[in-house]
């Protein structure tokens, strides 16, 4: 078995400190902070240098029919430190029009496919991305499929193509 | 494509023969995007034996088959893609639809997912499951056969009209079929600019 992580206080201090109050919570030994959007690389770039130097995942999730919620999106960063077993969430809010992220591609490599996958299902934009466009879904699609107010059965584009027949050899 | 023969009795038994050679012979194109995938290997492994129907060899390259076997969804990104496989094979060929989700989209009706492949190939056989059992596909198989060795002609004139082909395929009569696709279905069309007129 695995030794339990320390707990996250002697890197959640020092953070307080250098960046002022930030909103953290803890529910059931998970830790997740709130950043704003200005200093949300350096957050970033603070926890890496701190041992995080694992970037799990990089999502989102749309508030757009949540009660209570004050922007759209969610950006979220799971980060996890290899050598301490430690995990912290990270969260980011944007909004309608036009939601801007500062992208962690300097910080970390592997976060150019997901922050691809974001902006592809999402429609964030990761200002200072190298190569930002569409991951899973067609070039020519032209939606961002997991927001709220998209239908799940699409609007039409799967069904889009030139219908072959028998006669078409 | 289809040579101009006098229709008469050596025809009709050169007829027959060659559709008993290309029954006994169809060599699989598989095209399996996913879990179907897996029992059509199933089902040319040792247990349920496809080899034994003539099915030797599974090719993997459309220009050497003349059977594709569609296993698994097709996703809106696939479609061009087994499009162009289609067109690659040589006639005769003939197409097999294996699982639910080639043969309607099967619990995966989202915006990526082609809801039945028949939409956009002709399609010959559809096997239901999800998946389908080795001796689902294998009765496929042989049932294929059976139409092979009904409707086949030596020189290829049942791929050649659209009549000829639906009069075997569907019980509605083509004209009064609605699209099934969105972009050109009229009726869904005139109630899409309809609401976006109200707003």
């Amino acid at each position: 078995m695995p030794a339990p992580a320390p707990s996250l206080d002697d890197i959640l201090h020092p953070l307080q400190e250098r960046f002022g109050a930030l909103d953290t919570t803890t529910f059931r030994g998970q830790t997740r902070l709130v950043v704003p959007a200005e200093m949300s690389l350096e957050v970033l770039g603070f926890l890496r240098d701190r041992g995080f130097d694992l970037l799990v995942d990089v999502t989102c999730v749309d508030y757009l029919e949540y009660r209570g919620a004050k922007q759209r999106y969610g950006i979220v960063y799971l980060l996890a430190s290899t050598a301490t077993n430690q995990r912290i969430t990270v969260r980011v809010f944007g909004d309608d029009p036009e939601p801007t992220v500062a992208s962690v591609v300097p910080l970390w490599a592997a976060a150019n496919w997901l922050e691809r996958e974001v902006w592809d299902l999402f429609g964030i934009r990761f200002s200072g991305h190298p190569d930002l466009r569409r991951l899973v879904m067609p070039e020519e699609f032209t939606a961002h499929p997991l927001r709220k107010d998209y239908p799940m059965q699409g609007r039409g584009e799967r069904h889009n193509f030139p219908i072959l027949t028998r006669e078409d050899g | 494509m289809a040579l101009e023969l006098p229709e008469n009795v050596v025809v009709s038994r050169l007829d027959e023969l060659a559709s008993w050679c290309r029954k006994n012979s169809l060599w699989p194109m598989p095209f399996a995007t996913a879990c179907c995938g897996i029992e059509l290997m199933a089902t040319g492994a040792s247990k349920h034996d496809l080899a034994r129907f003539g099915a030797e060899v599974f090719r993997f390259s459309p220009r050497q088959c003349d059977l594709m076997i569609v296993a698994g969804r097709v996703t809106m990104k696939m479609l061009p893609v087994l499009q162009r496989i289609w067109l690659q094979m040589h006639e005769p060929k003939w197409c097999i639809s294996m699982g639910a989700c080639a043969s309607t989209g099967g619990v995966f009706d989202t915006y990526a997912v082609v809801q039945g492949i028949d939409r956009f190939i002709p399609v010959d056989m559809y096997v239901p499951g999800c998946p389908p059992r080795p001796e689902q596909l294998i009765q496929a198989i042989i049932d294929l056969q059976d139409k092979i060795q009904r409707e086949g002609t030596i020189t290829g004139r049942e791929f050649d009209t659209a009549e000829r082909q639906l009069r075997k395929r569907a019980l509605v009569d083509s004209s009064q079929l609605l699209s099934l696709d969105a972009a050109r279905n009229p009726v869904v069309q005139r109630e899409l600019s309809a609401a976006a007129q109200q707003h």
